[in-house]
């Protein structure tokens, strides 16, 4: 049986009736549009899929969709501003070349930033502790890290 | 994804009431970082999800003479309690090393103990600290000792219609460390190859080699030292985790080392009880007798991080900086 749900997604509120089965990550990708966030492993081992719920990371392919009712979701479509400026986190993983293939780029953005909104001077071992949950391929996480630091004006 | 249904319960007893309602095709969800991945690998097929997460009040962590920890309780939470770091630490331990960031926000410390693995990093910490469950149905509510709560990989003592309703954890004696200790192959999403747990109760906290502790030294030498100081164990508990198939305390180690004074010589002999002790087995992650071997080196690593603790209680982190 279907039921609805309300929340805010990205800083709106949005009412959206779902089959009470779905993930997060389902929700957000086949019923809202939004494939910014990828799915990964789909087990909740990589990373790919993290949002921000209530400025907490959670990997949305093991989150049920039915948890968000009354919670604020920020995904990554949700981190440039109005005048569609990249969000700072964003800028310096482009101009640190943090970003190849670009699939773990979303979940490892928003892991940055809720590190960053907690410590915004987080040391390197910090750094990699906070980004531990979200697996890149590609860069070997050292641009990664660099990103991090430099916004964070280190 | 096999479909189900999803109720969110808004208190204790209408979850139970629900539980008894679907019997069989019902199970509860709480974090949903073990059964979501559970239903997703066709391991669990339930019908309908219990969630528990709208239940004010089971995601508390309180101190009133004894820590109680609810059923809800994050790990993140959990992570970031300086009371538990400080006074409970092998827990802290734990915690911190448990999946990811991601998986910590949401994970609960109750659904990890119901899940019931060997290798659960929040079972041996809850056992050497001396967690009471306290379990509720419908009919009746009943505190079972931690020790009692673990009846096989997967298996608990809960039965249906049965959930935990709280954690209660006595406060320590005096002078009181515990460690933790995840053997594992890397930092991250991880599970342990072994899961060691220690606690001690000393006689004092003050001895004449303190400045030795956050040395390099070797730990042999840190003890032999020690003994000049007559330092007494008075309480001491030890638990492994993917050492047997439930996690476990070494009682026979314990018996050993309670009571005494100790000694490099003695705490050697306790390692390697608890090693005997243990029936670890072949797995993808480790062999029988790696495990065995390093039960050795680890649970007297752990027993002198506990002692470190109580002597350097400023130094209390990670166990990271080991011998």
């Amino acid at each position: 049986m279907k039921q609805t749900i309300n929340f805010t997604l990205n800083g709106e509120l949005v009412e959206v009736e779902i089959e009470p089965h779905l993930t997060l990550l389902q929700l957000l990708r086949d019923k809202l549009e939004l494939i910014g966030t990828k799915e990964g492993c789909g087990m909740g081992e990589c990373g790919a899929c993290t949002v921000l719920l209530d400025g907490k990371t959670v990997n949305s392919c093991i989150f049920p969709a039915m948890e968000v009712e009354g919670k604020k979701v920020v995904t990554i479509e949700g981190l440039m501003d109005a005048q569609g400026n990249l969000h700072p986190i964003q800028k310096a993983f482009v101009e640190q070349g943090a970003v190849q293939c670009g699939f773990c780029t979303p979940g490892m953005v928003l892991s940055a930033k809720a590190l960053l909104d907690e410590n915004p001077k987080p040391t390197e071992e910090e750094i990699r502790h906070g980004i531990a949950g979200n697996l890149c391929r590609c860069t070997g996480y050292i641009q990664i890290i660099e990103a991090i630091k430099a916004v964070s004006g280190q | 994804m096999k479909k189900f249904d999803y109720l969110k319960p808004k208190s204790i007893e209408e979850a139970l009431t629900l539980l008894d309602q679907y019997g069989e095709k019902a199970k509860l969800i709480a974090g949903g970082t073990d059964v979501i991945v559970m239903v997703k690998q066709k391991t669990m097929a339930p019908e309908v999800l219990i969630s528990l997460q709208a239940i004010p009040g089971l995601n508390e962590i309180n101190y009133n003479g004894f820590l109680s920890i609810g059923p809800m309780v994050t790990h993140r939470m959990i992570e970031k309690s300086e009371l538990i770091k400080k006074d409970y630490s092998a827990l802290a331990d734990a915690v911190s090393w448990l999946g990811s960031i991601q998986i910590r926000n949401v994970a609960t410390i109750g659904g990890n103990i119901c899940t019931a693995a060997p290798s659960a990093d929040t079972a041996t910490p809850l056992l050497v600290l001396g967690t009471q469950v306290k379990i509720k149905s419908l009919k009746e509510e009943r505190v079972v000792p931690i020790e009692e709560f673990f009846k096989g990989p997967g298996e608990t003592v809960l039965k249906k219609g049965e959930l935990i309703k709280e954690l209660m954890i006595p406060k320590p004696l005096p002078n009181t460390g515990s460690a933790y200790y995840k053997l594992q192959r890397r930092l991250a999403l991880d599970l342990p190859i072994l899961g060691v747990s220690a606690l001690l109760s000393l006689d004092k906290n003050k001895v004449t080699c303190a400045d030795m502790l956050c040395t390099t030294s070797p730990i042999s030498s840190i003890l032999h030292k020690m003994e000049e100081d007559d330092l007494v164990c008075k309480e001491v508990r030890i638990a492994l985790g993917v050492a047997a198939p439930t996690p476990m305390r070494a009682v026979k180690a314990e018996t050993l080392l309670r009571g005494k004074k100790l000694s490099d010589e003695l705490l050697e002999e306790v390692a390697e009880t608890a090693a005997k002790e243990a029936q670890p087995r072949d797995s993808i992650r480790g062999e029988a007798w790696y495990r065995r071997d390093m039960i050795k080196v680890l649970v007297k690593r752990m027993a002198m991080k506990s002692i470190e603790r109580v002597i350097q209680p400023e130094e209390t982190v990670f166990p990271e900086r080991l011998w």
